[in-house]
């Protein structure tokens, strides 16, 4: 099973760097950001149960919640730098930008 | 045991002393610049010091009393040292310059708060010796860089402030994702304890290249530097300074301390790749720079061909010379291109642009600006006394002993490109033409704070022997965080 979960982490984490690297609009980005993280502490949590039977590694559920107070506060200063830019350019990139693939 | 409790107080204060004086900044703007100040020449002080003490024996400290294998290690030796020392020098040079600087400018007093977590995350990164407290401190170091970028208030640079910060978040992912494996495998994160588990399985292999690549992406490494002209050009020219001179070696120095313990037996195949890569950024980043129109963007594009030299270490690894030469090359240059961003904020102050081809008689209005760029020009070149010419002199030396000889021409063309772009510049600087109306010249605090820079980076070669005799050997490298008395 830890197996399973950490697989689905490594696969969100790979689509998610997918979607980061074509995205044209800051907004898709800074989601897409998010989902590869959750798919990091996916691997993270899934992986702490190192033995069958016993209690979970506690160290790697402290590296999440280090991990989401980071990203928290990055996707914060990502969403404030995406304001700035609209309001100085004036144009809506963030959700109106033409976009190539579905 | 005894000298990691005498120790203890400077790694401490290295790390407590600027987060405390951002806090103050923070809440007392009024104070703020002289807060900054005092605590970069406490910096300086304080990392002299530590220096001193390594350079009997590597120390380490425990937090709070917990040893390494629950609690989290500070460690020291003299690579962080000299690293800790060369950060509080460009940083006490960069704020005294700042200070007549943001008078000038509609940069508001939150540049002194957060220049302050930048230095302080730097500190703790050179002070780190666990695979995850390095990706806390670099973190930390990536947020507070973005946002001095975006201290700047023009669209420009608040874009390039987003694409550094999205760059460098997915960096941070993948090396956090190598960190989960690289746990998994091994049961721990103490570089030290890592060095002694790591065996070569496939969840290694991907640990390695996640963290290998999530690094080379932070630290700009060509194909991935994408991010890093426009975040250092359009930044502020303070900021620009302390990212180009300081922060990207930061990734780089993660990246040499994983090389040396827990990755020493990675296959010669990746250190070779890294290499070329290297190889290829200080060509394509040195002719980038010649083909720049302004003189901050030719800087940052400086900056890409010279990471390029730190990353032929790793094909190189084995010998002593070529680490004594990387780091020699790290402090050259911080030093250098500090002076160099700085000079160029000058010449921008004065003009009111940094367009290339309009910088005539600028050696004659800014005389002291534009000696303080050649100065930095001539180190970048790797000509003699310069730090960077010992620096690349010990690369060669290593490439040969080695007998890869190939590392040594690309050294030697990186030194011809780089002459080119910098005299280019000064070709244009000494061009007289019609006078402009009567500007003001640059103030003598950033003339002289840019032309002091420069010349610690010309003198850095005289003081070449001492500090290559201290930095040892990779053995003497890896071995001493081994070393380091447990609890």
């Amino acid at each position: 099973m830890p197996l399973l979960y950490s697989l689905a982490g490594i696969a969100l984490f790979c689509i998610a760097l997918r979607a980061v690297i074509l995205a044209t609009a800051p907004l898709r980005a800074i989601l897409a950001v998010n989902v590869m993280s959750s798919g990091v502490f996916l691997v993270l949590v899934a992986l702490a149960r190192r033995t069958p039977g016993l209690m979970p590694d506690p160290v790697p559920h402290a590296m999440v919640i280090t991990g989401i107070v980071v990203a928290v506060s990055a996707t914060a200063m990502a969403i404030v730098l995406t304001q700035r830019l609209r309001a100085a350019a004036g144009t809506n990139t963030t959700e109106d930008a033409p976009r190539a693939d579905p | 045991m005894n000298p990691v409790e005498t120790g203890a107080t400077w790694a401490i204060w290295l790390i407590v002393s600027p987060l405390a004086a951002a806090l103050i900044a923070f809440l007392l703007p009024r104070v703020a610049a002289g807060i900054a100040l005092v605590n970069a020449v406490f910096m300086t002080t304080a990392a002299l010091a530590l220096l001193d003490q390594v350079t009997e024996a590597p120390r380490c400290f425990a937090l709070g009393g917990w040893g390494a294998p629950l609690g989290i290690d500070l460690y020291a030796d003299t690579l962080s040292g000299v690293l800790l020392v060369v950060t509080s020098v460009v940083f006490l040079a960069t704020l005294l310059y700042s200070r007549s600087y943001l008078a000038r400018t509609a940069i508001g007093p939150l540049f002194w708060p957060i220049s302050l977590f930048l230095h302080a995350a730097l500190n703790a990164l050179f002070l780190s010796a666990d695979a995850f407290n390095l990706y806390v401190t670099l973190e930390l170091l990536s947020l507070s860089a973005v946002a001095l970028v975006a201290l700047a208030d023009e669209t420009r640079a608040v874009a390039a402030a987003l694409r550094y910060l999205l760059a460098s978040i997915v960096a941070s992912l993948a090396y956090l994702l190598g960190v989960a494996l690289l746990y998994h495998a091994t049961g721990v994160l103490d570089l030290a304890a890592l060095a002694e588990r790591v065996t070569w399985t496939p969840t290694t292999w991907a640990a390695l290249g996640l963290m290998t690549a999530g690094l080379a992406l932070k630290g700009a490494l060509f194909p991935v530097h994408f991010w890093l002209p426009g975040a250092h050009s359009y930044a502020p020219s303070p900021v620009s300074a302390l990212l180009s001179a300081l922060v990207v070696k930061a990734p780089f120095y993660v990246l040499l301390r994983l090389w040396y313990a827990p990755f020493v037996g990675a296959p010669e195949v990746v250190a070779n790749l890294l290499g070329l890569l290297g190889a290829v950024a200080i060509v394509w980043g040195s002719v980038q720079a010649l083909r720049q129109e302004r003189l901050k963007l030719l800087i940052a594009y400086s900056t890409v061909a010279q990471i390029g030299y730190l990353f032929l270490l790793f094909p190189l690894a084995q010998t002593r010379s070529a680490l004594q030469g990387v780091t020699v090359f790290i402090l050259g240059h911080a030093l250098a291109k500090a002076a160099m961003f700085l000079a160029a904020g000058n010449i921008y102050q004065y003009l009111g642009h940094d367009r290339i081809r309009d910088l005539r008689r600028v050696a004659r209005e800014l005389p002291v600006t534009l000696a303080a760029f050649a100065v930095g020009g001539v180190c970048i070149m790797g000509l003699p006394p310069s730090g960077n010419f010992i620096g690349k002199w010990l690369l060669i030396e290593a490439a040969f002993e080695q007998g890869d000889w190939g590392w040594a021409v690309i050294i030697v063309a990186g030194g011809l490109l780089s002459a080119a772009y910098v005299f280019r510049v000064l070709g244009h600087a000494f061009t007289l033409g019609k006078k402009r109306a009567e500007g003001t010249g640059a103030p003598a605090t950033m003339a002289w704070t840019a032309f002091g820079l420069a010349l610690l980076a010309l003198m850095l070669g005289l003081a070449a022997a001492p500090l290559i005799d201290i930095i040892g050997s990779p053995v003497a490298v890896a071995v001493a965080i081994a070393a380091v008395p447990a609890q």
